[in-house]
């Protein structure tokens, strides 16, 4: 049996990294992160596994050494938080420019501007629907515990190569600074160099004679050209679209009423379906895994089950848009949040939904 | 002697460097970027180290540098190249891996990222051209950009009073403890290219040592966006940008 560890949300993005064969860690502190790389260093990875582990002097100098180090097909990572996913941005938009595999962690604390150190999740929008200039998406994974945060290191690479674009891992404060149990998972070595080179032919990696050189770039002065490479961003959106759609249910067979909420919002949202059920209202929960590529299809399905459906979010309502795009009208569409760093109770919670629907 | 028989491959004295591809370079006649590449390209095929060599290119007019040089490049954002370059060396070791930069790209928005890469010592060649402006996006003003120059954003010429001094940067670099070779070149007569070719050959050679960050500086010229035939670019060169950038060596710490 693999063993049980209490630790952090962020420690266990850590672990996992070194323990998942993560080739390099670069990374500026901030709260309520900064035990990602705390934990690195004290772990010094580069003495077993060969990680390379660097405190950059920004946030825009780490996202630029992880399209350095992608580029040479690499598995490189950085973690951050709201502001400095901001400055982060920039970067991102390159490497799905130039079609980097790469995961970033964003511990999403409340905004705008420097806002405070406590948990939210308001940057959906700046993650889901931009995460820099551009026609591309990241793909987007929204771990809601501390186990999460270290299956989500592994899987995230896996999405990140496979589809050689950008993962972002939106987390939040309290996922990240919450101690739970995690399972670790038999370890995996660092890629080799012979291995790079099949799962990244594409990679730099100094040009032999007798093959063309390799270059990463995400420019092309010819609209022509890059109408054609968009398109072919499209083609790659699609097919994440249609395999990759990741989500749990909670209670939604025979809901009548739903909730949707992603990340720590799911937890908490988990206990308000269950207080509901005590007192005799089926209500069930969707938990999007994947904010993108986003659960559309099944949440309309259940929009023709239910009577109504709450978006619940630490925010001013961002992912709601989705929800009621997924409903297609067939269902009102209510929202609950929190916002400035303040978490909501499952008693607020079934407040808001008695309120919204209603109901005594 | 016959013409044909001068013509012969092995009468030839000078020749393309087999590490410059044949794309028809983008750049203006009279521009330094040609010659500098093919210094680099010289110095890689003699050193041997075309499998083993990473270029970084930058924004601006190198930014195509990837098409001209036959090794593996990748392409940075603007003024990010020290950032890629430092993964880029610490991720893969026994490879030489330099940046190309321009004076907008690394001493305005890059300031930041070569000041740290320097800082920490990387083992990494940077080829720093000084031109004194912005080529490719129309002759703006560089942070090099000398006082009373001309260019399409100081058109009364560069007032220190509105627009600050110019930055010299390799002086600045030179304080910090993680560079291990520092120079000021240029590449305007035959004999400047030679001292070049030396310095940039210097510095792939430091960068095998382990010993820190090595900063070849080529002071240049850009006659478009001077608005000068090439000829009267280098005089300008001579003349003006010398007195603030001279040439020479600025640190060796293995001397």
């Amino acid at each position: 049996m693999a063993e049980k560890i209490l630790m952090k949300g962020n420690e266990a993005i850590a672990i996992s990294a070194i323990r998942n064969g993560v080739d390099g860690y670069f990374g500026y502190p901030i709260t309520p992160q900064s035990e990602v790389m705390e934990t690195l260093m004290k772990e010094k990875p580069w003495e077993t596994t060969g990680m390379v582990v660097l405190q950059a002097e920004s946030e825009t100098s780490s996202i630029n050494m992880i399209y350095g180090g992608a580029s040479c097909g690499k598995k490189v990572m950085t973690s951050s938080s709201s502001p400095g996913v901001s400055l982060m941005c920039e970067g991102i938009s390159y490497m799905a420019g130039a079609e980097l595999p790469c995961v970033v962690v964003d511990v999403m604390r409340g905004g705008p501007g420097l806002g405070t150190i406590q948990p939210s999740q308001s940057d959906y929008d700046m993650i889901v629907k931009g995460g820099g200039h551009g026609d591309f998406h990241n793909i987007v994974i929204a771990p809601a515990s501390a186990q999460d945060m270290y299956d989500f290191v592994d899987w995230g690479f896996e999405l990140a190569f496979r589809y050689r674009n950008p993962v972002v891992i939106l987390s939040d404060g309290i996922i990240g600074q919450m101690m739970e149990k995690v399972e670790l998972h038999p370890a995996k070595p660092r890629r080799t160099a012979e291995e790079i080179l099949e799962a990244a032919p594409w990679a730099v990696t100094g040009k032999p004679a007798g093959r063309p050189r390799n270059i990463i770039t995400s420019l092309s002065l010819d609209s022509d050209i890059q109408e054609v490479f968009n398109q072919k961003l499209a083609r790659k959106y699609a097919e994440i679209e249609a395999r990759e759609v990741k989500y749990t249910e909670h209670l939604t067979d025979d809901a009548e009423y739903l909730f949707v909420a992603f990340g720590c919002s799911s937890r908490i949202c988990e206990a308000a379906v269950d207080e509901l059920r005590q007192s005799g209202i089926k209500a069930g929960l969707l938990r999007p895994v994947t904010l993108y590529p986003y659960p559309f299809g099944r949440i309309g399905e259940l929009a023709g089950q239910v009577k109504s459906i709450m978006s619940i979010e630490l925010n001013l309502g961002q992912m709601v848009t989705d929800v009621r795009l997924a409903a297609g009208g067939k269902c009102p569409v209510g929202f609950y949040g929190r916002q400035g760093g303040n978490i909501f109770t499952p008693e607020e919670i079934v407040e808001a939904f008695r309120k919204f629907n209603n109901l005594k | 002697m016959d013409i044909a028989d001068i013509k012969r491959p092995e009468n030839l004295v000078y020749r393309k460097p087999a590490l410059i591809t044949d794309n028809v370079m983008h750049y203006c006649p009279g521009c330094s970027h040609g010659t500098v590449h093919k210094l680099i390209a010289e110095v890689i095929e003699e050193m041997g180290i075309q499998d083993s060599t990473i270029g970084i290119s930058p924004v601006g007019c190198s930014v195509f540098a990837y098409n001209y040089i036959d090794i593996d490049w990748e392409e940075a954002a603007h003024g990010r190249a020290p950032a890629l370059a430092t993964a880029t060396k610490r991720l893969c070791p026994d490879k030489h891996v330099f940046t190309y930069q321009g004076d907008g790209d690394l001493a305005s928005i890059g300031t930041a990222e070569i000041i740290h890469a320097c800082s920490r010592g990387e083992n990494i060649v940077v080829i720093f051209i000084n031109n004194g402006i912005y080529g490719m996006t129309g002759g703006q003003m560089a942070p090099t950009t000398l006082i009373g120059m001309k260019t399409s954003t100081t058109p009364y010429g560069r007032d220190p009073k509105l627009n600050g001094f110019p930055m010299v940067i390799a002086d600045m670099i030179a304080h910090l403890d993680g560079t291990a070779y520092i120079t000021r070149q240029s590449v305007h007569t035959a004999a400047a290219v030679r001292k070049a070719k030396s310095a940039i050959r210097k510095a792939f050679e430091y960068s095998e040592k382990n010993i820190g960050l090595s900063f070849v500086e080529i002071v240049a010229t850009c006659n478009s966006g001077w608005k000068m035939s090439p000829v009267d670019a280098n005089a300008w060169m001579v003349e003006h940008m010398f007195r603030k950038y001279p040439i020479g060596d600025i640190k060796d710490v293995l001397k």
